[in-house]
């Protein structure tokens, strides 16, 4: 667990590659890889731009505005702010544990953010890259690409992704800027109609998760030279583990693994967070870089996301989710797979678990509940925690006595996965880009090495006229000798 | 019943002039409700636009997307749009004609004609409120939007492409 290529010796020597912003991935992203005249990588660096003005936004505001607004942080998973900022805030209105029927409507309302998100990754973000090479036609490797060339697979991503998004709707009361979820319960349940809708497909919902399930292992297993050590690295990893150490998204205590499975820390209540983590600042970056107290900067990182997750848990609730998990354990060989490749293989899994769980969710009566809040004693301070798609998101506020926020603390998703997707980018660099011909398709390498991990990047700006990739190499002197760019 | 018209209006309201589709689809809403015309146009405001939304452009006869745009001309852009597959990179978001496309895949068959009314603005910051700059800018392509939903035809949509 070392940073090798973090920081080349003499930089200013070096010739310079940037990737800016990396595509198909959500804001705004920037690789930078310093060459020498023979093209050897000396340094690779992923920054990501950001928004720490996430808290600077949140402050000062009544505390039951919070989980409307933290939505307009990012338009790729709106829900995750909104239910971890509502598990904050249920902590400061008391409600120590929610009503039946609040916290299976949150469920609900979670597992269809997990559906579509893991829905869009897969068939939009990933399967151009996984059904044509990396190498392919750049211009037929997007979704339009998949459509044209595989469009039963593209259709079902498409309807997959409006399931989801249909299950987010009738529990957050709107498709995006929803209300559903407030501090101490839910403010709204279902009624009969919503949920006769969405049960009328979820069974075809199942069916063609499991489909994607086995479409993947078979990718990755078909080329395992590849899958097994593409941009490989080894880390702890760490996510919150539901009951009997179940794969749960929505709630549950912290657990970490290092890079053999051996527990690190277990059971650990996420109020508590901050003892155990801690956030490094480089001078590089403006994204914080997360480690285990207990292990220290050097070691202490880890990743998280569904490769973290599915590793992590002790079972999965779900019959068909569990036999695809153990399918995928015994392929590891019993031992934690590290290769960023496998991120798909669990992803697919977890969209099965979620199509279940809603599946099991959308016949049980207490959705169509009317006992909705709760509340208790008011503290002054909560931490909510969430497996958003991306990895565990971490929200944390303090309020006044006049109930305005005066802290707020998140760590989101990618910030976990932060030192993860670097060791990813380098991996991948010195082993594809070293001392070869910089192109567009080894440039593409370093892309799939980071959309393996789904990074989000916070920014929901999508203004028509921006530029999505920019590469450009530039030699000693600053000049530019030779560019890249897609429109 | 299927509204022959829909309208994609696109941003994030607290993003400074990424605001402009949802401001724009908030005015018009209000509008189509005085003028009677609210059941022959569905609105459909998001973050971003996404592979789902080729589902909404089933059974319409025209569609309008709406967005801000950045370096882009002032006041504003009204044009035609065609399904087009050079889209090589995206982020989460698609671009207008990409849905055009994955309709066009999904169905076999093409889309409604259909156009974007692109507003450009001058910031984007979190946090930040609509500039004035932008707010001129919408208001004058609110004028050109009343033009459009009081004739909603393919030929006069055409029309003001081209004044």
């Amino acid at each position: 667990m070392t940073y090798n290529l973090e920081t080349a010796e003499h930089p200013e020597k070096l010739r310079r590659v940037a990737i800016d912003p990396v595509s198909r991935v959500e804001g705004h992203g920037k690789v930078t890889i310093l060459l020498d005249e023979q093209n050897k990588v000396h340094q690779v660096r992923l920054h990501i731009v950001e928004f720490r003005g996430f808290e600077k936004f949140i402050q000062g505001r009544p505390y039951w505005e919070v989980p409307v607004m933290v939505q307009r942080l990012c338009g790729i998973c709106p829900v995750s702010h909104h239910l971890a900022a509502s598990k904050a805030l249920d902590v400061i209105v008391g409600a120590k544990r929610l009503t039946p029927a609040a916290e299976k409507l949150r469920r609900l309302m979670h597992y269809g953010q997990m559906l579509q998100s893991h829905a869009l990754h897969f068939f939009h973000l990933c399967s151009p890259d996984l059904l044509f090479g990396f190498d392919s036609d750049v211009t037929k490797r997007n979704i339009v690409g998949v459509a044209a060339a595989h469009p039963e697979i593209a259709k079902r991503g498409v309807l997959l992704r409006k399931f989801g998004q249909e299950v987010i709707r009738v529990t957050a009361g709107k498709r995006v800027h929803g209300t559903g979820a407030v501090p101490g319960g839910m403010n709204k349940s279902l009624t009969i109609a919503e949920r006769d809708a969405l049960l009328k497909d979820i069974y075809h919902i199942v069916s063609w998760s499991r489909d994607a399930v086995h479409l993947i292992q078979k990718v990755h297993i078909q080329d395992p030279g590849l899958y097994n050590s593409f941009g490989i690295f080894r880390s702890n990893f760490m996510s919150i583990v539901g009951h009997n150490g179940d794969l749960d998204f929505y709630h549950g205590t912290l657990r970490a693994r290092d890079d053999n499975g051996k527990l690190i820390f277990d059971d650990v209540d996420y109020q508590q967070y901050d003892k155990y983590i801690e956030e490094e600042v480089r001078p590089w970056s403006y994204m914080k870089f997360p480690f285990f107290k207990s292990l220290g900067k050097e070691h202490g990182w880890y990743k998280v996301g569904p490769l973290a997750r599915v590793q992590n848990c002790d079972q999965i609730s779900t019959p068909f989710a569990e036999h695809e998990r153990r399918e995928f354990v015994d392929y590891a060989g019993g031992t934690p797979m590290h290769a960023p490749l496998a991120y798909h293989w669990t992803r697919m899994i977890e969209m099965l678990h979620a199509a279940e769980v809603i599946k099991d969710l959308l016949h049980d009566d207490d959705l169509l509940g009317d006992d909705l809040m709760v509340e208790g004693e008011r503290r002054m301070e909560g931490v909510g925690v969430i497996e958003a798609p991306r990895g565990t998101l971490f929200h944390h506020y303090r309020v006044d006595e006049n109930d305005l926020i005066t802290m707020a603390n998140l760590i989101v998703s990618t910030t976990n996965n932060n030192q993860a997707m670097n060791e990813a980018v380098r991996h991948v660099a010195r082993r594809y880009l070293n001392g070869r011909e910089v192109t567009e398709g080894l440039l593409n390498h370093i892309e799939v090495a980071i959309r393996a991990f789904d990074p989000c990047l916070s920014c929901a700006t999508h203004a028509l006229g921006k530029m999505p990739l920019a590469v450009e190499l530039v030699d000693v002197e600053g000049n530019v000798v030779h560019s890249l760019s897609r429109s | 019943m299927t509204a022959p018209v829909v309208v994609f209006a696109v941003g994030n309201p607290s993003r400074g002039d990424d605001a402009i589709g949802p401001v724009i689809c908030g005015r018009l809403a209000k509008w189509l409700a005085n003028e009677n015309l609210a059941d022959q146009v569905d609105l459909i405001e998001d973050f971003q636009l996404n592979i789902e939304h080729a589902l909404d452009l089933q059974g319409r006869e025209l569609a309008l997307f709406i967005d801000a745009g950045q370096n882009t001309p002032a006041p504003f852009i009204f044009a035609q749009i065609y399904p087009s597959t050079a889209t090589g990179h995206t982020t989460h978001a698609l671009p207008p004609e990409a849905v055009l496309q994955v309709y066009r895949q999904m169905e076999g068959k093409e889309p409604p004609p259909s156009f974007v009314l692109c507003v450009r603005g001058e910031k984007f910051e979190l946090g930040e409120p609509l500039t004035a700059t932008a707010g001129y800018h919408a208001a004058a392509a609110f004028e050109l939007l009343m033009g459009l939903c009081r004739q909603p035809t393919a030929a006069a949509w055409e029309k003001a492409v081209h004044k």
